[in-house]
């Protein structure tokens, strides 16, 4: 009876993971299409699993204990003044150590390797965006393309994306779920994030920190194209009539109702995202080095440097 | 006249505040009519609004606790009914911006005036009378802590209907909660109660502190002591040293929005990080405040209810000591993705996982306690129980979420949710929900009725598991908190589970309320005359249900861990001295309460900007402190006749309880009459 109830248990647990790893669509962080979310998938199976060796011992333990040592079963030994066993203390110690040093090795490798500011290694070069947090969308800026656009990116399948990224007002934080890791947005600073989408497709992506009354509008779609493809979105972008200077800007920043459509912009204003980080900090980037920073800009960690 | 107040304040327009509001202040009337109509102020006054005593602070605390479970429950109704039904286009019955003040009301009230009163509760009634002492060492500043508490809790309670709560989240981040993002008064109430109730926490942080090192009875070393006060000193330096710091915060904001500063502004040098460190340096050690007197609690109950001395007593002890002093070094985990370099984070992540080491530990004790056990399956065994379980599975996602590449895609998500309800509910609410069926005997004099508390425990855990499980999957689904509505349909069928959870639990709750109204009838039924209504192993279960205000008409002298079960053990329990002491005990005092009515009145003032009244309030504090500080009488002589008539009494009812006691309780051996 007991057994039984355990193996339940233990199909039921493979039963969840099968449905998770087989890619139910829906499951977004099981289902990645790059190679940053699908390293952290495999942190995340790795850590479950390791934890597992831990919590099967403790539900074993959980419901038997009780059931053989009810009161009511006389049969039981009773030892009212057992209460320390240096075999038992040296294992309950032990496991947990063991456990945990195994789950930091690989912490320690992966999060060195994730590294949201390293670049990632390619024979293509990377695809340039500056993303803006606004109150309440996102503003994407194509400081090579000289192009813009709110609420959507387009870029090239199999080459690195390189964000800048930094708030017009409060924090946010930039995720597109199947690409892999979430930055925050702050004003006055700029934190980098590099992705890479293996696969063609379009991706949600939204923030993630609660910024006020707006908050849920501020999704955006993550396109990964051909390379043609992305060529010709460029185009199409630079046909739009809209034009991205400081005034157009200004009114951008001002809150909007509901979600705010996707907009294109043909030209840019040069270094306008310098322009937003520097009407907080006007000294920023202008003093090279780690320890010259600007009195805003305490945090700008110096950019990874490419490997290859 | 009136500052920013004007009649504007109050939400008209919103039918659902309104009509909350209408419902409370309805309820608070009828309360103060019924205890105008039964002549009950005068009693209510000198027995319990005054009152030094720890055991009445005790129980105020929870009562105060329960009632602002209710409101924060009503809060977590509101959140996943909004959920469950703003889902493909439909934007729900709540605006974004009440949303936000739900959310952020909701976390606020259940930390800090729900789950901090409960314990600091359970730790006045049963603290003092564990160390067999007669009250905590500063039992003015006990009832200060409470009514500064209250004030905050007050505040907040008044934002509903006057005026509006913070839509920035109960962390507040910055700058969100700067007066250009947030320029309405909500976020000022969150400010001014958080502040107020703070102090209220420092101080208990200090009293019990001062209590434990000095007040323990003879022979009760550091090794002795029980376990639950093992974990309120351990809770207390975390209080101590983690507090000022919210204080410290909170005061900077208090100035950035007041004078115009720039501490953690966009521009003019100000930095939102310095925000979220300071914030996170209070508020990761604040959760084990929340847990570890919980942690206490399971270890009490599992050792009591297995007849059994709790295995690995040192490990225990080391073991909390190990996660106090590790609590203090984990806070970035709360920020991962904020751009720290990999080894800034891997610090704090791997930190983070050894904390892991000691609870594990802890789990296994409470298992091995169980092992060769006589278990006694009352209902505080099951909370215990329902805790190891689920507590499981909430301690592993943390270490998953320790690891910073799977936290930059589960940061903030509802999985981030899920975990922190899979550790605080079972981890510090069932353990307080176990103390409270566990300690209601001994603060009340009657026990709880079981088979209401085991329905009311079904509920709350299938609840929970309902509630809370599909919040994992909709973390692995990318869903982020605090939605107010959400365009992907397919997070829907999850989240009307989680809202059939909550209807669960509230049935949990109902039942709880249902178990204490049939206790109360039942009451003699119920009674508890002996004091040891489980055969406990501490000092506090040596004093009559309830005890008598000098808890202890002599100090116990302790030489076990289990103190009172080797009392019992060699047949010297209940030997009575040769002649009792006259008891020197704290006299009542007003000055708590009148400090924590002025302290509400100067928050309710600052948040509105009504300057005069600040100023009256904070002089009305001033004098109030200085007439308790010129007031030399302070205690009052029980004398020793009165002792020994009280005592009298006491054994009397020990003897009959004997004669009554039914064959399978515990003995209790017969009261020796002289020694």
């Amino acid at each position: 009876m007991k057994r039984k109830k355990y193996s339940v248990l233990v199909g039921l647990l493979s039963l969840s993971a099968v449905t998770f790893l087989g890619g139910c669509s829906t499951i977004l962080l099981f289902n990645p299409k790059g190679p940053i979310g699908e390293s952290e998938r495999f942190v995340i199976i790795a850590a479950i699993a390791l934890m597992l060796i831990v919590v099967i011992p403790v539900f074993i333990m959980a419901f038997w204990f009780p059931l053989k040592y009810r009161a009511s079963n006389t049969a039981s030994t009773y030892m009212p003044k057992w209460s320390y066993s240096a075999k038992i203390d040296l294992v309950l110690w032990a496991v947990p150590i063991a456990i945990v040093t195994v789950l930091a090795i690989l912490a320690w490798t992966r999060t060195h390797a994730l590294d949201p500011y390293k670049p990632i290694p390619s024979a293509a070069k990377p695809i340039n965006i500056e993303a803006v947090s606004l109150d309440w969308k996102w503003l994407f800026i194509y400081p090579d393309q000289n192009i813009a656009t709110v609420n959507e990116i387009t870029f090239p399948v199999k080459v690195p994306v390189s964000f800048k990224l930094t708030s017009q007002t409060v924090m946010t934080s930039f995720f597109i779920p199947q690409l892999g890791s979430q930055m925050y947005a702050m004003g006055g600073m700029q934190t980098r994030l590099h992705l890479l989408a293996d696969k063609p497709g379009t991706y949600a992506g939204h923030n993630q920190q609660i910024s006020g009354r707006g908050y849920a509008n501020m999704h955006f779609q993550a396109k990964a194209v051909s390379p043609e493809e992305f060529q010709a979105w460029v185009q199409k972008v630079r046909q739009s009539p809209e034009k991205l200077d400081l005034e157009r800007y200004e009114e951008l920043t001002k809150p909007n109702a509901g979600y705010y459509p996707v907009t294109y912009f043909s030209a840019v204003k040069p270094d306008l995202f310098l322009d937003i980080l520097r009407q907080f900090d006007p000294t920023w980037g202008k003093n090279p080095g780690p320890m010259s920073r600007g009195p805003g800009s305490p945090p700008a960690r110096p950019d990874v440097p490419e490997e290859n | 006249m009136f500052g920013k107040l004007s009649l504007a304040a109050i939400p008209y327009e919103n039918p659902i505040t309104i009509s909350a509001v209408i419902g409370a202040v309805l309820l608070g009337l009828v309360i103060l009519g019924l205890i105008t109509y039964y002549r009950k102020w005068t009693y209510l006054y000198q027995e319990w609004l005054t009152s030094l005593d720890h055991k009445k602070i005790g129980i105020m605390y929870i009562v105060l606790a329960l009632v602002m479970l209710l409101r924060g429950f009503s809060d977590a109704i509101l959140m996943r009914s909004q959920q469950a039904v703003a889902a493909g286009g439909s934007h729900g019955f709540l605006a974004p911006e009440h949303f936000n003040q739900i959310f952020s009301a909701h976390g606020s009230i259940m930390i800090i005036f729900m789950a901090m009163p409960f314990l600091v509760g359970l730790m006045n009634i049963v603290v003092p009378q564990q160390i067999g002492a007669r009250d905590v060492a500063f039992p003015f500043m006990n009832s200060l802590s409470l009514w500064l508490t209250t004030a905050g809790a007050l505040l907040i309670m008044v934002s509903l209907g006057v005026g509006e709560f913070s839509q920035a989240g109960w962390s507040g981040y910055t700058p969100l909660t700067e007066l250009q993002y947030s320029p309405g008064t909500g976020v000022d109430y969150w400010i001014w109660s958080f502040q107020i109730a703070g102090i209220g926490t420092t101080m208990s942080g200090i009293n019990f502190l001062v209590t434990i090192m000095k007040m323990r009875a003879p022979g009760m070393k550091a090794m002795r002591m029980p376990l639950f006060v093992w974990t309120t000193i351990c809770t207390m330096v975390l209080a101590v040293w983690a507090f000022p710091v919210l204080t410290a915060a909170l005061a900077m904001i208090t100035l950035d929005r007041y004078l115009g500063m720039h501490f953690f502004t966009n521009d003019l040098g100000g930095n939102m990080m310095m925000y979220a460190n300071l914030f996170w340096t209070w508020g990761h050690p604040e959760v084990y405040v929340l847990i570890l007197p919980a942690f206490g609690i399971y270890s009490e109950v599992v050792a009591t209810f297995s007849g059994k001395r709790l295995f690995g007593y040192g490990s225990m002890v080391y073991a909390t000591a190990a996660i106090t002093v590790l609590s203090f070094s984990v806070w970035v985990h709360h920020f991962f993705t904020m751009g720290a370099s990999p080894n800034v984070n891997l610090f704090f992540g791997i930190a983070t996982m050894l904390i892991a080491i000691p609870t594990g530990v802890k789990t296994f004790n409470w298992l091995f306690t169980m092992y060769r056990g006589r278990i006694r399956l009352t209902t505080p065994m099951y909370w215990t129980l329902g805790f190891i379980v689920t507590f499981a599975i909430g301690g592993s996602t943390g270490v998953l979420l320790a690891s910073p590449p799977a936290d930059f895609v589960l940061h903030n998500s509802l999985f981030l949710i899920a975990h922190f309800h899979n550790t605080i509910i079972p981890g510090a609410l069932f353990g307080f929900f176990a103390g409270y069926y566990y300690w209601f005997p001994k603060a009340m004099g009657f026990r709880l009725k079981e088979s209401w508390g085991k329905r009311a425990f079904w509920c709350w855990a299938i609840g929970f598991y309902l509630a809370f499980m599909p919040l994992y999957v909709l973390g692995f689904m990318g869903m982020p908190r605090r939605m107010a509505y959400y365009a992907t349909p397919a997070w829907h069928p999850y989240l009307l589970v989680a809202a059939l959870g909550v209807a669960v639990i509230a049935l949990g709750i109902l039942f709880q309320g249902i178990q204490l109204l049939v206790s109360i009838k039942e009451r003699q039924a119920l009674s508890d005359p002996t004091g040891d209504p489980w055969d406990g192993r501490t000092l506090e279960w040596l004093t009559s249900s309830p005890p008598a205000v000098y808890n202890f008409p002599e100090i116990p002298i302790v030489d076990d861990i289990d103190a009172f079960m080797e009392m019992k053990e060699k047949g010297v329990a209940y030997l009575r001295p040769d002649h009792y002491k006259d008891i020197e005990m704290p006299k009542n005092a007003p000055h708590g309460m009148i400090i924590g009515l002025w302290a509400f009145v100067f928050g309710f003032a600052m948040i509105w900007y009504i300057w005069w009244l600040a100023i009256v309030a904070a002089l009305g504090i001033l004098v109030t402190v200085i007439a308790r500080s010129m007031d030399d009488d302070l205690h009052y002589i029980i004398p020793a006749a009165e002792v020994e008539r009280i005592e009298n009494e006491r054994y009397s009812q020990l003897a009959a309880a004997a004669k009554r006691r039914p064959a399978d309780e515990p003995a209790i051996p017969e009261p020796v009459p002289e020694r």
